[in-house]
């Protein structure tokens, strides 16, 4: 499973802050430094912000692709909004876009009010079994493929809005200009690593319609010689107020306050929430909101301003009112998925279910041998991490640090954190 | 093949734990592949059944038995017994005070919920001795 973040060896100390860290428990270290899992792992740069010495990076397409096509369209995410101080007219950021180089924009913000606007109608006509799940965010829907497999046909059938806007962009691209679909270069401007793994590698598309994602941070050193305000900018906003609000946690359900909607952000957050509704504990409820990143997509770790500043300035854009008039129902083809979101176990110990009984008990067994500290000394997020990763062949008993004290002749010394009162060792 | 053994103690001061011991139940599931149907049913049957344990009686044990062809679990509780289990199963029906309500609990689906999710539910319950509610859940 390809991923967008990657690990820089020379800056990694081989410190265990990520692999403590990671929702999905995808990293562990070895041989000093932190290797991620990649069958685990779900883009979703927690590991990116967790790192002090900045040894965990997130990747991008480089913006010099652009030179690549005859003809190039820009999809800015609408976390981009929010990066900048004192913006209140978003036309400076789209006709700074354009002097950037790209040929066209379409914001991803005007997709997005066209979802809003069908979600509202097809909630209205309980076109579908509830809960809803936002398919927003991507890192969020590999996570239920991986571990809440009950869930995925409740996951809207709709494409996240910068796949409809890439659709929507390129056909009119083609019309227009009468060039081949070839020579047309879709370029979206993401918040985050998951979208960039998301546009080459869509899960609900059978073809990727984004050529290139490229990281905000690139754009932004890039965007601000560029800008300026000006009186008689031209008129480039085509999103209304519901759109722009996707960028932040609680603006894609703002639209929905006639039903039963839960806005949800952070990883561990969305995975109790998940378990919550596999569970039925929550039967009420009838659209679910999902971001891994706090407070949603401004939080993303491409973003360069601090996530909650952004926030207050997107919510300054936003309203209740989307920009567009209601989506032809003969249209809606166009806003669904092609593809089956298919279930894709990370975690089954053995295909023989006799033998994968026999391995959740050797693991369990082990795990109460272990000090059950979670102290990450091994490399592993805690200790029954460490058991399974004994018992699948990955690691050793004798990596747990108070293990290996036991084998140690005549020594006890004990770090200061694990002594008892009233001993004396150093 | 020996069947997987899992036990819990259910707190009964604790709601904010009600829930741990399915949720646990469900990930070690999740490892062993079994059909994510399967899951979802003792998921639901197991939280029911632990609720149940913390409003009414005060805790107890819970046992889950996992073997090649289902899934069974066992709710021993040393509460006040059922009085009348018809009632108990019949939709709607709820003993809950209004604090009880008020937290979200108490709609009257806890042992219908749960038979409808299991194939096989047996009740053996004794005044002021106890309960206790055994779920199979075939795969």
């Amino acid at each position: 499973m390809p991923i967008s973040v990657r690990l820089d060896k020379e800056k990694c100390k081989g410190c265990t802050r990520c692999v403590k860290q990671c929702p999905v428990e995808a990293i562990r270290v070895r041989f000093g430094h932190a290797k991620i899992l990649e069958n685990k792992c779900i883009d979703c740069g927690q590991c990116v912000r967790a790192c002090p010495q900045r040894a965990k990076k997130a990747v991008a397409d480089p913006l010099e692709r652009m030179d690549d096509f005859k003809h190039t369209i820009v999809l800015p995410a609408p976390a981009l909004y929010g990066q900048f101080h004192n913006l209140d007219n978003i036309n400076v950021v789209l006709q700074a876009l354009l002097d950037m180089g790209f040929d066209e924009v379409f914001e991803v913000a005007a997709a997005a009010d066209m979802i809003s606007d069908l979600t509202a109608r097809e909630l209205y006509e309980r076109a579908f079994e509830k809960p809803v799940i936002s398919s927003a965010c991507p890192a969020v829907v590999r996570l239920i493929r991986q571990r809440f497999p009950n869930l995925i046909p409740h996951i809207s059938r709709h494409i996240a809005p910068v796949e409809l806007a890439a659709k929507i962009a390129r056909e009119r691209a083609v019309l227009r200009t009468g060039l081949s679909d070839s020579d047309i270069g879709v370029f979206f401007v993401t918040p985050c690593p998951a979208k960039v793994t998301e546009a080459h590698n869509p899960i609900g598309l059978d073809e990727p319609v984004i050529n290139y994602a490229v990281s905000m941070a690139d754009v932004y050193k890039r965007l601000l010689p560029l800008m300026k305000k000006s009186d008689n900018l031209p008129e480039l906003r085509t999103s209304g107020l519901v759109g722009v609000g996707w960028a932040v946690a609680g603006g894609e359900s703002a639209p929905l306050k006639k039903y039963n909607a839960i806005a949800c952000d952070g990883l561990d957050n969305v995975i109790k929430l998940l378990d919550s509704i596999e569970d039925g504990q929550l039967p009420e409820v009838d659209y679910i909101e999902l971001s891994a990143c706090v407070p949603g997509c401004v939080g993303g770790c491409f973003t360069v301003e601090n996530p909650f500043a952004a926030r207050s300035r997107i919510v300054r854009f936003t309203g209740s009112e989307t920009a567009n008039t209601p989506v032809d129902i003969n249209d809606v083809h166009r806003f669904w998925r092609t593809k089956r979101i298919k279930h894709i176990p990370s975690t089954i110990l053995d295909e023989d279910f006799g033998k994968a009984i026999q391995k959740l008990k050797q693991i369990d067994m082990l795990t109460l041998k272990l000090p059950g500290l979670d102290c990450g000394s091994c490399g592993t997020p805690g200790c029954h991490a460490l058991a399974q990763d004994v018992i699948l062949g990955y690691a050793d008993e004798s990596d747990c640090i108070f293990n290996a004290r036991d084998s140690m002749d005549g020594t006890d010394y004990l770090p200061p954190p694990f002594r008892r009162q009233g001993t004396e060792n150093s | 093949m020996e069947a997987l053994r899992l036990e819990f103690n259910i707190d009964g001061d604790d709601f904010q734990a009600a829930g741990e011991a399915s949720s646990k139940t469900k990930r070690a599931l999740k490892k062993l592949g079994l059909p994510p149907d399967t899951i979802r049913r003792v998921a639901i049957c197991m939280y029911e059944g632990e609720i149940n344990m913390v409003i009414h009686a005060n805790g107890g044990t819970v046992t889950v038995e996992v073997d090649e062809t289902a899934v069974k679990i066992t709710l021993a509780d040393r509460g006040p017994g059922i009085p009348d289990i018809s009632s108990a199963l019949t939709e709607g029906f709820s003993t809950a005070t209004n604090q009880i309500r008020e937290l979200g609990f108490g709609a009257g689906m806890g042992l219908p919920n749960m038979r409808k999710y299991c194939d096989d539910m047996d009740i053996k319950t004794e005044l002021n001795v106890g309960t206790t509610v055994t779920m199979t859940v075939n795969f």
